[in-house]
């Protein structure tokens, strides 16, 4: 019998959309921001904490071990070890679960977990040939050598290199992300309109969400060294419609393309931190339980549809289970873009899909899309590639603090061609 | 083998010379250490070695100067000058020895303990954060005696070693390495292998660069040394304080290291140096007493994020605590945040500033109240918003959590009423600006709990600042003195003396700044508010000229018109200003001192020392003079009623003597050499 454990508390910043240029904070600021508040209203110290674990997908140079240095920054002291994972866009959720992993283990008791991005802040870097260029000028000892490196210089070396593209493109298949939603798009006939109007629907249900406060007790406001202030989440546009939606051109497969920038997730910075403890440190410390975590599963698809990951994650987690859709109160399935969620929605209605790719007789079936992402997603609140796992587990629980039993799933498309998907129950199911 | 502060062994054919002042923390150079010092050096002069090294053996540093204490005792200059002369005819036989000697420095290394360095063939210094070397005392009303305004000019340069005796301040052991004050600057774990290496290889002695040197040629010292008294002046009063002047005349003069003793010796029996050494020792004792306790408070909580607020949270934010800063506006917090790294960025560089914008956590929602280990409020002025904030602090926090307020006027005991606890109540009445006013007023009610005072004076001293305890009462100890100066200065403006007339005489008497200028500074606003609640409460009247400039919105700089219009226009005049009037400073001053004296005789203050301290630190009241107490003490109890009763008949009611002055023992609690 391995011991349970529970999501006692969380936080994030507000997830700020890039602006074309660096913002305001690295991921460790981020991180440090977010559990910095979270460890303030804790009975425990931060040195209490057993292990340290987050999710990054491009860390700065000098974010080496980013869970290390989050940790040091924010006190944990030198005892506490820290590691960062690194599974594209559910580095979040993997750090949530090798948390679970460790805790269910009985190796640690209460476990910080999460994950942060500053995409705005990825590295641009020198080409190849311009590494080779400066080792050959560094090495050259002698003035005439040095002449003739120099003479080897090209225009070329100047072009540089964005980590955050190179980021979002599948090597393996030569596939941007976004190229890969259009193929699923494409697949499952999932055309503008309707792609528009869930991106319209998402900005909706985040715009209510914030006006009634459903998000204010996760978001830790974020303050700048200039007198700035961040409250919430900046991307959410309560001024939008399927007009304006429908003017935007398509980013990936020009020109006939169906997804744009305005149905796609936000390149955004932020972090997401959890605390998971086990049973016993809950009644040592008397923690109030937001969640228990059930258990979670990861699967691999087609790098080209790496959008349907979850469909297969998911279907994974609940025959284990032996749960069906219909017993998942709350579902928050990463709003990488609007096509991809909707392919997911037709793949689990899909008889042909069950048989041929899931291997199961009969369909899963839909999400009942009142469940699905029911206070908006990705497409308005943005994107953080790393923290998005945590943030998703984190809205999760707390949505389902106040219903004991109901059970509640996190799943995400991962960009490489997987789904990782986590199982929780809400409330203090001990 | 020798006495007993300095042990010698031998390691590889290198001496090494430790000392280990005995009972004490920090190694002093007083005249038994000097006379041990003097042993050793006969003992490592019959020795044959490659070199010696000098060191400290006390983990805190290498050694912080000369024994102050012992100041006390030397009544004539003649009696310092055998001190002096003393001290260098040792340290010049240290600078003789046959085999190269060196200063291996970690930690402090300020005034004669610089100076022993400095006799040395070499030094190397550590490179860390508690490492710092400085020639500290001008501050006490001296200049080095023990050869440094010799040594330390041929060393490094003129213009470098005059700075550094002139301002007193500290430099790392980086800096030292760049102004060629040390030969090596290196991190804790390679300082034995470099002090090793000098003794090994023997290089040159440093010399100033051709850069600095230029200063020093014979031909150009008496100009240089003129203009450089021409710049003094500007900043410092020479009859107030002799002793910078001094150094640059000695400078100027070549003067050689008899008469640096001499003048020394001169120095140390003026009545600055007396009272500058008297607060200095006060201070430190306060110090030492107050960090008997241990607070031991990490978390911080501060409610209300105006620049009072800001400033402290910042402040502790600076000093190493985990401060967590509650505002209900989200604005407001960042503009608290802003000032706040803008202060670590001018004090701390990268990591260390890193780490302190990570301690200080704006809290809109007030997470952290729950695990603080003290609040401090600074919210608005008003008892029952306080009064009420307290109820809902005292509901989160922990049994032992203290509750401390910012306030400036409200009665500890009216804010208490309502507390569960009411024992954890105290004031923590800091200065405004926060990061420059040394002085903390702790102020007790009759309910705060002991434990509570002594941790608060535990932290202030954690906080860099000067703890003095104050009984709660109208004004408390600093603005209840300083009002009635102001207040004086406001009726001269009504009588028709010119403004410049008025501030001129008091920073003439040592004041740091006029009464007009530091109304106008504080926001005359401000001041009506203070005045006008401490009038009603001590029966003082308030001139009816600072109500009508508030009226009419002229509120001091910023507002941009107070007394003076600002920015103001630079004075500058062919016309030779008049001297500065001796009648007007005298009534803006015996008015503090009397309010001061008051202050005594109601126990409002422990002692005429805490007085002394409290407006020194407080205000910046004329260090040299010993603070108002110390000022009166000199003049002579009698003398000051004489003066007040005079001032009664010529100006009025307000200058009546208190009853302290006929209470001779009140007063009379000072060293009888002062």
């Amino acid at each position: 019998m391995s011991a349970k454990v529970f999501i006692v508390d969380g936080a994030r910043t507000p997830f700020l959309k890039a602006r074309d240029e660096p913002g305001p904070f690295s991921a460790a600021d981020l991180a440090v921001a977010a559990t910095r508040a979270l460890l303030a209203r804790q009975p425990f110290d931060a040195e209490d904490i057993d292990q340290v674990i987050l999710g990054c997908v491009i860390a700065a140079p000098d974010e080496a071990n980013i869970a290390r240095i989050v940790g040091l920054r924010v006190g944990t002291g030198f005892a506490v070890p820290a590691y960062t994972v690194q599974r594209n866009c559910a580095s979040g959720l993997q750090a949530v679960a090798s948390a679970y992993d460790d805790i269910r283990a009985g190796r640690a008791h209460l476990v910080l977990a999460g994950g942060t991005e500053a995409m705005s802040r990825a590295p641009i870097q020198w080409n190849i040939a311009m590494s080779r260029w400066l080792a050959r000028l560094y090495r050259a000892k002698t003035p005439t050598r040095r002449l003739r490196a120099l003479a080897d210089f090209r225009l070329g070396h100047l072009r540089p290199v964005f980590s955050l593209l190179l980021g979002l493109r599948d090597p393996v298949v030569s596939l941007s992300m976004g190229q890969t939603a259009e193929i699923v798009a494409h697949r499952f006939h999932i055309g503008r309109l309707a792609q528009d109007s869930y991106a319209l629907q998402s900005h909706q249900r985040a715009t209510a969400s914030q006006a009634d406060g459903l998000l204010r007790d996760e978001v830790e406001p974020l303050y700048g060294s200039r007198a700035d202030s961040y409250g919430q989440d900046d991307g959410v546009r309560p001024d939008t419609d399927l007009e304006k939606l429908g003017r935007l051109k398509p980013v990936f497969d020009r020109p006939f393309g169906s997804v744009t920038s305005g149905n796609s997730s936000q390149v955004t910075d932020g972090a997401a931190v959890v605390l998971l403890a086990s049973e016993a440190m809950v009644r040592h410390h008397h923690l109030p339980v937001l969640a228990e975590i059930v258990d979670h599963a990861w699967a691999g698809v087609d790098p080209a549809q790496m959008g349907l990951g979850p469909v297969h994650a998911t279907a994974k987690l609940l025959r284990a289970h032996k749960l069906g859709i219909g017993d998942l109160r709350h579902v928050e399935l990463n709003e990488a873009f609007s096509a991809q969620v909707l392919a997911c929605q037709a793949a689990f209605a899909s008889q042909a899909y069950a048989r041929e790719e899931l291997g199961l007789d009969a369909p899963l079936g839909a999400i009942d899309p009142a469940r699905l992402n029911p206070h908006g997603g990705a497409v308005a609140l943005g994107h953080p590639v790393g923290a998005t796992g945590a943030r998703l587990v984190l809205h999760l629980a707390r949505s389902l603090r106040d219903e004991p039993g109901a059970l509640g799933l996190a799943t995400l498309c991962i960009g490489g061609g997987q789904g990782g998907a986590m199982l929780i129950r809400g409330g203090g199911a001990s | 083998m020798t006495g007993k502060s300095w042990t010698i062994s031998e390691q590889d054919d290198i001496l090494e010379l430790v000392l280990d002042v005995p009972g004490r923390r920090h190694n002093v150079l007083s005249s038994e250490v000097l006379g041990d010092l003097d042993q050793a050096l006969a003992d490592l002069e019959m020795r044959s070695a490659r070199g010696v090294l000098i060191r400290s053996g006390k983990p805190e540093g290498f050694v912080v100067g000369a024994d102050v204490h012992e100041f006390r005792r030397i009544l004539d200059a003649a009696r310092a000058a055998e001190l002096t002369r003393a001290g260098q005819k040792v340290l010049e036989r240290l600078s003789r020895l046959p085999y190269p000697s060196v200063a291996v420095i970690h930690g402090p290394c300020l005034g004669g303990g610089l100076e022993l360095a400095l006799a040395c063939s070499y030094r190397v210094a550590c490179d860390d954060e508690r490492t710092s070397l400085a020639l500290p005392e001008v501050k006490l009303g001296i200049h080095p005696g023990f050869g440094g305004t010799v040594r330390l000019p041929a060393l490094i340069g003129a213009l470098p070693a005059l700075s550094l005796m002139l301002g007193g301040r500290a430099v790392s052991g980086r800096r030292a390495r760049s102004l060629g004050l040390v030969d090596a600057c290196v991190p804790e774990r390679h300082l034995d292998a470099a002090a090793r290496a000098l003794v090994r290889d023997v290089p040159p002695k440093a010399c100033p660069s051709w850069r600095q040197a230029w200063a020093g040629a014979p031909f150009l010292r008496p100009y240089l040394g003129a203009f450089m008294q021409w710049r003094l002046k500007a900043k410092v009063d020479c009859r107030q304080y002799p002793a910078p002047c001094r150094i640059a005349s000695l400078w100027a003069r070549q003067a050689p290291f008899e008469t640096e003793a001499l003048s020394c010796a001169e120095m140390l029996v003026t009545p600055a140096s007396r009272h500058l050494v008297h607060l200095f020792e006060v201070a430190e004792d306060l110090k030492r007493r107050a960090r008997e306790h241990v607070h031991g408070i990490r978390r911080v909580h501060v409610v209300g994020a105006g620049v009072m607020g800001a400033d402290i949270a910042a402040w502790a934010a600076l000093k190493g605590f985990h401060v967590s800063l509650q505002d209900r506006a989200p604005e407001v917090l960042a503009r608290a945040i802003k000032r706040a790294h803008g202060l670590f960025a001018e004090r701390l560089k990268g990591r260390a500033a890193e780490a302190a914008r990570d301690r200080l956590m704006p809290d809109m929602r007030g997470g952290a109240l729950s695990r603080a280990d003290l609040v401090i409020e600074a919210i608005v002025e008003d008892r029952d918003a306080k009064r009420a904030l307290f109820a809902q602090i005292e509901a989160q926090v922990a049994e032992r959590t203290i509750i401390a307020t910012n306030t400036s006027s409200l009665p500890l005991d009216e804010l208490a009423v309502g507390l569960a606890v009411p024992g954890r109540l105290v004031g923590l009445h800091f200065f405004n600006p926060v990061a420059k006013m040394p002085l903390i007023e702790v102020i007790g009610g009759t309910a705060t709990a002991p434990a509570t005072l002594a941790a608060m004076r535990s932290l202030a001293v954690s906080l860099d600042r000067l703890p003095v305890d104050v009984k709660s009462s109208p004004g408390f100890l600093v603005n209840r003195a300083l009002m009635p100066y102001l207040l004086e200065a406001v009726t001269l403006v009504e009588e028709g003396v010119a403004l410049a007339d008025i501030d001129d005489a008091a920073t003439d008497f040592g004041m740091p700044m006029g009464p007009i200028a530091l109304a106008d500074t504080v926001g005359l606003d401000v001041c009506l508010a203070v005045a006008q609640t401490l009038g009603a409460a001590l029966d003082m009247p308030v001139p009816a000229l600072l109500a009508r400039k508030v009226e009419a919105g002229a509120l001091g700089k910023k507002s941009g018109q107070g007394f003076y219009s600002y920015p103001r226009p630079r004075r500058f005049s062919l016309r030779r200003r008049s001297p500065p009037d001796s009648a007007i400073s005298e009534r803006l001053i015996m008015r503090l001192v009397n309010e001061a004296a008051r202050c005594l005789r109601l126990s409002i203050v422990a002692d005429a020392d805490m007085v002394d301290i409290g407006l020194v630190y407080g205000t910046g009241f004329a260090p040299f003079r010993g603070g108002p107490l110390g000022y009166a003490a000199a003049l002579g109890a009698a003398e000051v009623r004489a003066r007040l009763l005079e001032l009664t008949q010529r100006h009025g009611l307000r200058f009546t003597p208190d009853d302290a002055w006929s209470q001779g023992d009140l007063l009379a609690r000072r060293s009888a050499n002062l």
